[in-house]
């Protein structure tokens, strides 16, 4: 048994908006015992980043809205893969925990009344899509920042007992459920094995399996690895949605906002190109619709400079509106590019930025075996977990709101499932899987081996290559060859650093084997949908499917393979219609 | 270019002295420092570390001393501080390795001040009002990602490591100027304490430092105001 054993009634792994709106609703439960684990500080973590805003039906703009037409535009967002059911409950609750967070603090920008300030962002509409409404509630151009800090702030008054830097890499689970997970910490490189009655994985998203992202470093996917590992199957991996607009080779985001005030995307003729692909909507065409016709044009040799970018122009828009509106756009092109937009174009690219997929859970935030039935203690919350609201392609705002939301109903879930369930014995020895990978990676300290670095770039690039906006079942098997090799490389890295503290080293060769396997994932699924919906962009099958398609997939690993199951969408209201964008 | 890293090395467990290691390679002046330190990691040495996440200055990973001064690795361009760069960790907390060190008592500080919001009265059913321009009044301190960029930086907090230190004044000043918040009282006994915002000396170090731009030290004088007309 490992020295450091820790028993709480409930766990809570990551600390973002996901993890911490958990353990703030676990701690408001008397007399139970919380912990989150992060692998980094939670104020370090991802939500922080997010910048437009968070939807809720509030109506607060003087014009009417309804949770029914923000269900209807989830849904027709999501190209019908949404299971209505979910999306109901995350609308219908939207303006609750909207309230719920400015009565924590948050410092919502205002109305001049007063009340929480609402702006547009595309796709959410009035009367089940006639018009743009006012739903993105903000705080200037830092809403999930703002959100990160108050749900951390909450934690903190509600004495959360927190595990910085610790990073999850096993679970515990066997037949009768989820025992707890073994976590390595960071400053000392020791197991700790941590035992509950209830666990959520809230770890974020996994952007860094594609060599151009908005996320951040860290995003890796290390909750979808250990729970895969586990068993449980994955859901709808093939559906990740790729922003068109990010910096050029950096992929950070210019926001939405951008072409919302009236940016236009040029090519290397400075044709106005997306007159052709999307006449009425233009540059403000959904996400995957403008990825697409960017890949498009720098396919045809219409990138600027023949290289892989075009240009977002705003320099029309006049030094006021950029500074007023987009000042932190304005200052990010400042610093990382040299270049102002009043003045000069920005180079953009489409960015892998979002996961649809994840861990199957129900509407209460329990994790879903490949049978469907609960896997007792075990909980999935966040971009890492796939309820499912967004489909195959999610609309603006909608992710935070399902942070929120689904964070909330797994705390709320897990304290009840607390007070009646009994704590589950652990084995002899359960970091024993941990340690045998950990130990076998230490031990290659300075030997020769493949280096973790470059098996990641080998795997970003094949995957912005072979597996991002557009995909043929060509481009899927060369993909699928080559990551089989890539696994079998990755599982002879050989790290440089011996030392047990702080091994950074160490840590990113862990994830980079992970990130493989779950690339093996995705493109496994991609191979399988034959069919165009949504974020999933098949040239060789162009058309949505409903007859053969409406259905998530679901993939499992089973000795090195993966498994490919599917199961029906919840409909309640919505009959698919055929999509126009 | 050529650009030349001079790195301040700490490995404990190899090594009982800090020392300086030096990385010769060649980076575009548009790269940012934490392309150049990952460049280091992942093709010449990879027992160098440091904490790092966002790469686009929100995280607030990645403060460190850039050729003296406090900054953020990935908000920084090489091309911006020239072809000799040093680097060390923050000054003030223990290094535990290389240029990571030891947050405890700076999350510590930071709790010390109640940076939540305290509230007696219950919330109504929707938001509770605030006006723009009671909004207005607190949103420099809103910014603050943590970074201690500013702490690190302040001479104060150098000779005293009581010190509450500006960072933690400031997530207090998010909340004393706040309308909905009721735990002024409370917050400015902490920060009327010896060790609170007297110690602060004006040196303006902090607002130099801060990656976010935030008015540091008028933020610790509208605090400092505050506490007078409390005990006045
Ligand atoms: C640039 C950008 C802008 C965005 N803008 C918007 C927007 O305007 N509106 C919107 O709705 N959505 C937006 N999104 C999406 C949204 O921000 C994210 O989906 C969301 O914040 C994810 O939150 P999370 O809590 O699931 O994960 P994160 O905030 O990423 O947190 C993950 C947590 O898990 C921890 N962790 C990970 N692995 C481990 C491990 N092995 N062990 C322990 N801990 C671990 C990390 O430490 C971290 O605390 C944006 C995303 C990006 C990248
Ligand atoms: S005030 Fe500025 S420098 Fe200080 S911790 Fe906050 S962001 Fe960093
Ligand atoms: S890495 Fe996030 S602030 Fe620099």
């Amino acid at each position: 048994m490992s020295k450091h054993v820790h028993t709480y009634d409930a766990l809570v792994v990551g600390g973002g908006g996901a993890g911490l709106m958990a353990a703030v609703y676990l701690t408001r439960q008397p007399g139970l015992r919380t912990a989150v684990l992060s692998k980094l500080y939670p104020t370090r973590s991802h939500t922080g980043t997010a910048q437009g805003g968070i939807s809720a039906s509030l109506g607060n703009m003087g014009e009417e809205d309804s949770w029914e037409w923000h269900a209807f535009d989830t849904v027709k967002g999501g190209d019908y893969l949404g299971d209505q059911d979910a999306i109901e409950i995350m609308c219908r609750e939207a303006p609750e925990v909207v309230y719920d967070l400015e009565h924590m603090g948050l410092p919502f920008s205002r109305t001049d009344d007063g009340r929480i300030a609402q702006r547009r962002f595309g796709g959410h509409t009035q009367n089940y899509g006639e018009s743009l409404v006012r739903r993105s509630c903000y705080a200037a151009d830092r809403t999930g920042h703002m959100i990160l800090q108050t749900l951390y702030q909450q934690s903190i008054k509600h004495g959360v007992r927190f595990f910085d830097e610790f990073q999850v890499v096993d679970l515990l689970i066997d037949d009768g459920g989820c025992r707890g997970a073994v976590a390595l910490e960071l400053r000392t490189g020791d197991l700790h094995v941590f035992r509950s009655k209830a666990l959520v994985l809230a770890t974020g998203g996994y952007g860094r399996i594609w060599e151009i992202t908005s996320n951040a470093i860290t995003l890796t996917g290390d909750g979808l690895f250990v729970s895969a590992r586990c068993g449980i199957p994955l859901e709808d991996m093939e559906f990740f949605q790729f922003h068109p607009t990010g910096i050029w080779k950096l992929g950070f985001l210019i926001t939405e906002g951008v072409r919302g005030e009236g940016g236009i995307l040029r090519n290397s003729e400075g044709e106005r190109f997306m007159e052709r692909y999307a006449p009425s909507l233009k540059d403000l065409a959904s996400r995957d619709v403008v990825s697409r016709a960017i890949y498009k044009e720098i396919r045809a040799g219409r990138g600027i400079d023949g290289r892989r970018y075009v240009h977002l122009d705003a320099t029309h828009l006049g030094a006021d509106v950029i500074e007023q509106k987009l000042p932190e756009i304005a200052d990010f092109c400042r610093i990382y590019l040299g270049i102002d937009p009043v003045t000069d174009p920005m180079p953009v690219q489409p960015t892998a930025h979002f996961a649809m997929g994840g861990i199957p859970t129900d509407i209460h935030g329990a994790v879903l075996a490949l049978d469907g039935s609960v896997i007792r203690g075990l909980y999935a919350a966040g971009e890492c977990a796939c309820v499912s609201v967004h489909g195959a392609n999610r609309l603006g705002t909608n992710s935070l709101l399902d942070l929120v939301v689904f964070g909330r109903r797994a705390g709320i879930a897990m304290a009840d499932h607390c007070a009646a369930a009994e704590l589950l014995p652990v084995g002899d020895d359960p970091a024993g899987r941990a340690r045998a990978d950990l130990e076998r990676l230490w031990a290659t300290a300075g030997k020769d081996g493949e280096k973790a670095a470059e098996i990641r770039r080998e795997m970003s690039e094949l995957m912005m290559n072979n597996v991002s906006v557009f995909r043929t079942e060509e481009l899927l098997i060369e993909a699928k060859e080559k990551l089989a090799e890539l696994k079998e490389r990755a599982d002879r890295i050989a790290i440089d650093d011996p030392s047990r503290g702080f091994n950074l080293d160490l840590t990113e060769a862990w994830e980079t084997q992970g990130m493989v396997v779950l690339a093996q994932v995705i493109t496994e699924c991609a191979l399988h949908r034959t069919e165009s919906r949504g974020a999933h962009s098949r040239e060789d099958f162009p058309d949505r499917d409903d007859e053969n398609w409406l259905k998530h997939t679901l993939a499992v690993l089973r000795d090195g393979t993966v498994e490919i199951g599917y199961k029906p969408v919840s409909f309640t209201r919505f009959e698919p219609k055929e999509g126009v964008s | 270019m050529r650009v030349k890293f001079k790195i301040y090395r700490y490995q404990p467990e190899v090594r009982e002295e800090p020392y300086f290691d030096t990385f010769e390679f060649d980076a575009e002046p548009t790269d940012r420092v934490l392309d150049g330190l990952n460049h280091i990691r992942w093709q010449m040495d990879g027992t160098l570390v440091l904490r790092r996440s966002c790469q686009q200055g929100i995280c607030g990973s990645d403060a460190m001393r850039i050729n003296g001064a406090n900054r953020l690795a990935c908000k920084v361009l090489i091309g911006d501080v020239g072809a000799k760069i040093t680097i060390e960790p923050l000054m003030g907390f223990r290094v535990i390795k290389d240029l990571v060190v030891d947050m405890d008592d700076f999350f510590e500080q930071y709790r010390s001040v109640l940076p939540y919001m305290i509230t007696e009265k219950p919330p109504p059913e929707v938001e509770r009002l605030q006006s723009p321009a009671e909004r207005e009044v607190y949103d420099d301190t809103t910014k603050c990602i943590l970074c201690a960029a500013c702490t690190t930086a302040c001479p104060s907090f150098w000779s005293n490591r009581d010190f509450v230190g500006p960072a933690a004044i400031v997530q207090a000043h998010r909340f004393i100027f706040d309308s909905r918040d009721e735990g002024t009282d409370e917050r400015l006994e902490v920060l009327g304490e010896r060790d609170g915002v007297w110690r602060c000396r004006t040196i303006f170090n902090c607002t130099e430092a801060c990656p976010r731009d935030i008015k540091i030290t008028r933020a610790i004088g509208e605090v400092k105001k505050a506490i007078a007309l409390k005990g006045a």
